[in-house]
């Protein structure tokens, strides 16, 4: 099942069009989308426009692939469920965020995770038509690093001795 | 051997906010912790008994909202009393970490990992009154702050 989310602050139209035509030329019956308050419905895949986190959780993990949004929270899910995740940056310039950090997010996460990033509809429109090139992702554990998780405790409990 | 157990609010926004935070529980080991966000949905991601209170979402481009959120975090702050506070950021944070450090906690800024090229806007505030100062990027680190200590993967 690929399982598709574009967050919950605003829609990601141009991001569900390629993958409502993509999915209907290729007679996918396995996509399932969030597709966010105030957006355009897709014609050829089921979709809800917001889902509770117990349900997020629920298609996250019967999904094998996730295509969705740079958002940050949805990447971090993928990663530490090893989930093959697919991004496409939402973009400040088109009116579907606030500011242009899902680019740097998709260039960061890409290097660093082995995160694959589509920056663009016909990026996005190759990427569906290869899946399996979709790379899977770098794992990581279910905590912060060990050296951010010391300075915390550290500067926590320093606190603590003081009268 | 201290014995006190440090009274901690950890607050954060929806989002990856709220996932970054998610990965710092370890760091809270021996205190008494209570979470903040803005969704009700998110406490089933805690343990069940787990402290945990919803505020009012907001950001800067919402100025009745911000009111909204900034009373919430200080009526539970003035119940809470907590020692020391840490949030992975957005605007509720930044209220969280300002009404602390009024009421006498230590407080912890940790930028948001998705700000990989610059510092968000109420991070770069908050480096003005926070006793720890964090970016999760190696390359925006400052001798003045914020510093690199690590990042939530």
């Amino acid at each position: 099942m690929i399982f598709v989310t574009v967050g919950t602050d605003l829609p990601f139209d141009r991001m569900l069009r390629v993958i409502d035509q993509w999915a209907v030329e290729n007679r996918r019956d396995d996509v399932f989308a969030q597709i966010g308050e105030g957006a355009w419905e897709p014609e050829h895949i089921p979709f809800r426009h917001f889902l509770q986190p117990p349900e997020f959780r629920e298609k996250f993990e019967a999904a094998d692939l996730i295509i969705s949004h740079a958002g940050m929270g949805t990447i971090l899910t993928a990663l530490h469920a090893g989930k093959p995740i697919l991004v496409m940056p939402k973009r400040a310039s088109l009116g579907e965020h606030r500011n242009e950090h899902q680019l740097a997010t998709a260039r960061h996460m890409m290097e660093l995770a082995n995160v694959n990033v589509a920056f663009d509809e016909r990026e996005l429109r190759e990427r569906l038509d290869q899946l399996d090139a979709i790379n899977p992702p770098r794992p990581i554990g279910r905590s912060a690093s060990p050296e951010l998780l010391a300075a915390l405790r550290g500067f926590i409990h320093h606190a603590a001795l003081r009268p | 051997m201290s014995s006190y157990r440090p009274k901690l609010l950890a607050i954060s926004s929806g989002g990856g906010h709220w996932i970054q935070l998610l990965r710092l529980r370890p760091a809270f080991d021996g205190c008494d912790v209570t979470y903040a966000t803005v969704k009700e949905g998110y406490r089933t991601h805690l343990e069940p008994g787990t402290a945990f209170r919803v505020i009012p979402d907001s950001n800067r481009w919402s100025k009745i909202r911000l009111l909204r959120t900034a009373i919430a975090i200080t009526s539970l702050m003035l119940r809470l009393r907590p020692d020391v506070v840490v949030t992975t950021g957005a605007a509720p944070g930044y209220f969280a970490l300002r009404i602390g450090k009024w009421l006498g906690a230590r407080v912890v800024w940790i930028d948001s990992i998705a700000n990989a090229e610059e510092l968000s806007l109420s991070g770069q505030k908050a480096g003005s009154f926070s006793d720890l100062w964090l970016t999760q990027w190696p390359h925006l680190a400052r001798d003045s702050g914020p510093q690199c200590v690590g990042s939530v993967l």
